[in-house]
């Protein structure tokens, strides 16, 4: 009987732990909005971070466009040519790379180069007392630090999600496959809005995500190198299953109604 | 209503949980143009008590005025008021590892005035020649040695001209001549700028050359207060086992433990 009881406690109490910390991740989430204009209006703080952030990240997102844009290409080719298709490959592969791969990728890496970078450094200044003395200094970290780190995150990665695809369809383009059809035939089946347009929000949506969880897990993490290493590795998970979790929502939404 | 003491605890309490409780109904008081220390052990609550006075945490029971006024931190407006009034400085400094020593130096002057370039030049390089440092101003925090560092906070600290300057531990980990340095300029920046200042700090000398009055904190309680003299004077003896830095007495060297017979089983 008290093992059951003791069950039902421990249960009871993860249930509530995971609520408080939804409800504290959701405060923080609207006190980072509420910094977001006054971080606007200094927007030179943030472009310090767009150059750390999204400048730095171009050379694992160029080369990962590539090589996924020319696997792709392939793949689609040796399918497709099967049928007398092949002149489809550069529709597929634009489409692929717009709606879903472009985005999720160019998401799954930000967390992974960027996010990480984020945790560890709030982590580290949190650590350092950096943030201690800012508040001592009558100044909001989150106003200072973290708002043009979010701000910086939001305009990087629908940026580098855009680099993403471009490279990835140039890099199916190299595969060598006739110009004429490639290009001709992704000009009549991308729409702008539909395709271009929700890809483009799926990746807002996306660099607000990872961008929130990596500030996130770094500003409450604890102020030891432990906590810190167990910040960064939580950045990593949270936001790849966000970023894969709200891709299947948005993809649900987004491209249900089409033929 | 100007009052004598820029700050002035009253009968305060305080602990994380009603369980552990760190300070336990201290009084306190800070005269206007004085160096005060708070002596005492490590984890004897000191630093807790400039938590308490900056407002980063509330006290259980009791009460903190700042030039009169309570310090309230669920008022977070006036609380950021408050601390524009007040510089600190952090043990290890806690500068920003992102900007330069100039930057560091200049940041509470760009956060809080709309002073021009020219002139927040012209402030951050006094204040680094307060401390010495002017010629290091465009180097990284990297760059930097432990004292330097310490130093330029304390340039930092004092960038606003604040009314209340608080050290937390400032001779720690210090080499001979940067305590020297510091020593020297806390007790200069105080007379210099007409500040009030608050020294945490274990170290007893250093404590005794340069503050006016000093508190020693024990398991939470004032144990002894006094001038430098009066506490060399003292028969107190928890005083005179802090300062003479006695191994043990009323403070036991021994962490609380079962005797050592029954630990390693020789009990009989």
């Amino acid at each position: 009987m008290n093992a059951v009881a003791d069950l039902l406690a421990a249960l009871g109490a993860r249930a509530l732990r995971l609520l408080w910390s939804l409800g504290h991740a959701s405060l923080f989430f609207w006190e980072l909005v509420r910094f977001t204009p006054a971080a606007l209006r200094r927007f030179d703080l943030s472009v310090v971070q767009i150059y750390a952030i999204g400048n730095l990240s171009l050379v694992i997102i160029i080369t990962s466009g590539a090589a996924v844009g020319g696997v792709l290409g392939l793949q689609a080719y040796y399918a497709l040519d099967r049928y007398g298709a092949a002149e489809q490959v550069g529709l597929l592969v634009a489409l692929s790379l717009l709606r879903e791969l472009g985005p999720v990728l160019t998401a799954l890496l930000f967390a992974g180069r960027a996010g990480t970078s984020l945790t560890a450094e709030i982590g580290l200044m949190k650590a350092g007392e950096q943030l201690a003395a800012m508040e001592m200094m009558a100044v909001d970290p989150r106003g200072r630090v973290l708002a043009p780190r979010f701000v910086a995150g939001i305009v990087s990665v629908p940026l580098l999600s855009a680099i993403f695809s471009a490279v990835g369809v140039a890099g199916a383009k190299l595969i060598g496959i006739d110009s004429a059809a490639f290009w001709s035939q992704m000009q009549d089946g991308v729409d702008v809005f539909k395709d271009v347009g929700n890809g483009m929000v799926k990746t807002v949506v996306f660099g607000v995500a990872t961008t929130f969880v990596a500030l996130y897990t770094g500003y409450e993490s604890d102020a030891t190198p432990e906590g810190v290493a167990q910040a960064t590795t939580r950045t990593v998970v949270i936001s790849s299953v966000a970023v894969l979790v709200l891709d299947f929502l948005l993809t649900s939404l987004m491209f249900s109604t089409r033929p | 209503m100007a009052t004598d003491n820029l700050v002035q605890i009253d009968h305060l309490t305080f602990g994380y949980d009603r369980s552990r409780v760190i300070l336990r109904d201290v009084s306190l008081e800070f005269p206007r143009g004085k160096v005060v220390a708070i002596m005492g052990l490590s984890g004897s609550g000191k630093t807790t008590l400039l938590r308490l006075i900056g407002g980063v945490i509330r006290p259980q029971s009791g009460k903190i005025l700042f030039d009169g006024e309570p310090v309230d931190p669920s008022d977070i407006d006036k609380l950021f008021a408050l601390r524009r009034r007040l510089g600190m400085l952090f043990q290890f400094g806690a500068l920003f590892t992102d900007l330069s020593v100039f930057e560091n130096v200049a940041f509470p002057l760009r956060e809080h005035t709309d002073l021009p370039d020219s002139m927040i030049r012209d402030i951050v390089l006094l204040k680094l020649n307060a401390v010495g440092l002017r010629g290091a101003a465009s180097l990284r925090i990297s760059e930097v040695s432990g004292g330097m560092a310490r130093r330029i906070a304390l340039a930092r600290a004092i960038a606003l001209d604040p009314e209340l300057i608080m050290y937390d531990e400032p001779f720690a980990g210090l080499d001979p001549i940067s305590l020297g340095i510091t020593a020297n300029l806390i007790r200069r920046l105080n007379d210099a700028t007409g500040a009030t200042s608050i020294v945490v700090s274990h170290d007893v000398d250093e404590c005794f050359l340069i503050c006016d009055y000093l508190y020693l904190i024990s398991s939470g309680r004032i144990v002894g207060h006094g001038t430098a003299a009066q506490l060399q004077a003292s028969e107190d003896p928890e005083v005179r086992q802090f300062i003479r830095g006695e191994p043990d007495g009323p403070v036991p060297f021994h962490y609380p433990a079962k005797p050592i017979e029954q630990e390693m089983g020789l009990a009989g």
